[in-house]
């Protein structure tokens, strides 16, 4: 059903009972020539891609859980397109692009809000850097500007400026970048994907590779057998134990990042900023709660919750900068499993073994990808080839040399 | 979550920095001459600096007691509860038995042997 003011009325007046269900929970069939393994958003907008620009509509997704139950649901929902490496600017913004239009594209409301995001600077070295960012993000047709101390002052007053350790000077502004409703991104693609013929597949867990030679060829599963002449994984966080499933050790450390809401506030932040003396990030949802988060714990963790000393780092962090928070309450707070990788840069790639394909890797930043990451991966699955702006997310490219380390950290997958 | 530092004693994880896999052992590369390295070591190495095997479980690691006595301990710990199932110094010996539990990918020296010759 297309949802439109109209319907809205009508259903209104039959009082909501007339509504049907946003995408078919379907049982497995035996086989179909595409298996994407992960419904979240990843691997829901892949199975979207793959039916509306390919036509390949005989795809299930399966789930371990409910759609957008892991990391899709818990991230702090910023979107940007403001990376400084090639390999990275232009996929982020393959991505941005795809979240301008997405509303119309999925006929549902997936609260994509372009209110910006600013990069705080503290230091001149910053400054510099931040110029430099700008200027990567300009040559290739991305909006960036640099604030001064006093611009940012007329447009976010209640920040701490005049902190004596870390002044605010400025920062790197992109307005197009904002936030969206991340729950509604999963469901949106299911309900896009699911009325092109996809199959979604819920409480259907992987448990190994069916294999003919070395040839992936379909996937065992809770649920039973399912035959695919492709498998593409799209399961960040928990990569790692589907690749050892296939024999494959990636660069890849599974890390909890945990998220805060607070109290609802009457509006206090427009829009998204970020700190520049430490991992930190904050927007206020419409709800009024203040939503944000910080650096990872930084030890290897599947558990999806975190402890104590991150969150004191967290909340010093939101008092550098806006101490007039200070009195909020945390609502509650949470954790995801991020895919860390070895440079801090996604992989979306074929592996070594024929039929199975890998969309994983990305770090703490995979929101923002969700709908170039099931662009490109669905153009890799139908076609076989990269697409052209994910070409450098390789597999191998850690054995080659081909790093995209964006924060130079090197081989430290807690340092990313 | 608290870690049993062998010399300190019990204390809060905020006086410790976390390294990673205790049984990434680096491969001994070559024998100091001047030829450069084989398909075959460049991918040893490159395998034992990015590929981790990252379980949901058990995992042996090393930890940094930076806001104490700075040993490096062995922790042995369940990533999916955050259990910690025992401590101890970190040592040749230990990356060496972690090592013996699993099966080596590839053949590689021992970390005692790599630890006695310079690196050229």
């Amino acid at each position: 059903m297309r949802y439109s003011l109209y319907n809205l009325a009508q259903n209104a007046l039959a009082g909501h009972a007339r509504w049907t269900p946003v995408w078919r929970d379907a049982s497995p069939r035996n086989g179909y020539d595409v298996v994407i393994v992960g419904g979240g958003g990843h691997g829901l907008a892949t199975a979207y891609h793959l039916a509306k620009d390919h036509g390949i509509t005989n795809v299930a997704v399966v789930e371990k859980g409910w759609i957008g139950g892991g990391n899709t649901g818990r991230n702090t929902t910023i979107i940007r397109s403001n990376y400084l490496l090639p390999g990275n600017t232009g996929f982020y913004e393959l991505s941005m692009k795809l979240w301008e239009r997405q509303e119309q594209d999925l006929n549902f409301n997936t609260m994509v809000s372009q209110r910006g995001i600013i990069n705080l600077v503290h230091t001149d070295g910053q400054r510099d850097a931040a110029a430099r960012r700008g200027n990567q993000m300009r040559i290739n047709g991305i909006d960036a500007e640099l604030w001064d101390a006093e611009t940012t002052r007329k447009h976010l007053p209640m920040l701490n400026f005049d902190n004596a350790r870390f002044p605010i000077k400025g920062g790197l502004v992109q307005k197009r970048a904002g936030t969206a409703r991340h729950d509604a991104v999963a469901w949106g693609y299911a309900r896009g994907a699911s009325s092109l013929g996809v199959d979604i597949i819920q409480n259907c867990e992987v448990t190994g590779f069916v294999r003919d030679g070395g040839r992936v060829t379909g996937v065992e599963t809770t649920r039973g057998t399912i035959n695919a002449a492709k498998v593409g994984l799209a399961v960040a966080g928990n990569t790692s134990r589907l690749g050892d499933m296939a024999g494959l050790r990636l660069p890849i450390e599974s890390h909890v990042l945990q998220a805060f809401v607070s109290e609802g506030l009457k509006p206090l932040i427009p829009n998204v900023i970020t700190f520049g003396m430490g991992h930190f990030y904050i927007s206020q949802s419409d709800k009024g709660g203040l939503v944000f988060g910080g650096d990872l714990d930084g030890y290897n963790s599947y558990a999806q919750r975190g402890n104590l000393p991150i969150v004191e780092e967290v909340a010093e962090c939101a008092m550098a900068i806006l101490p007039g928070v200070g009195r909020v309450r945390v609502l509650r707070s949470w954790g995801g499993i991020m895919d860390m990788t070895m440079d801090g840069s996604p992989i979306i790639d074929a592996t070594p073994i024929d039929g199975l394909y890998l969309n994983g890797g990305w770090c703490y930043g995979g929101f923002k990808a969700t709908p170039g990451s099931g662009f490109v991966f669905a153009h890799l699955l139908a076609t076989g080839r990269p697409h052209h702006e994910a070409e450098r997310f390789k597999l191998d490219r850690f054995r080659s040399g081909a790093t995209l380390d964006e924060r130079g950290a090197g081989p430290t997958p807690n340092l990313q | 979550m608290r870690l049993t530092c062998p010399y300190c004693g019990s204390r809060d994880i905020s006086e410790f920095r976390y390294l990673g896999d205790a049984s990434a052992v680096r491969p001994r590369l070559g024998t100091g001459s001047a030829e450069p390295p084989t398909d075959l070591e460049i991918a040893e190495i490159s395998d034992a600096t990015f590929l981790r095997e990252n379980p949901r479980g058990l995992v042996h690691e090393l930890w940094y007691h930076t806001g104490g006595c700075r040993a490096w301990i062995e922790v042995r710990r369940n990533t999916a509860t955050h259990d910690i199932m025992s401590t101890r110094p970190a040592s040749i010996r230990a990356v060496t038995a972690s090592r013996a539990d699993r099966q080596p990918d590839h053949a590689t020296q021992s970390a005692s042997e790599a630890q006695r010759t310079p690196p050229a």
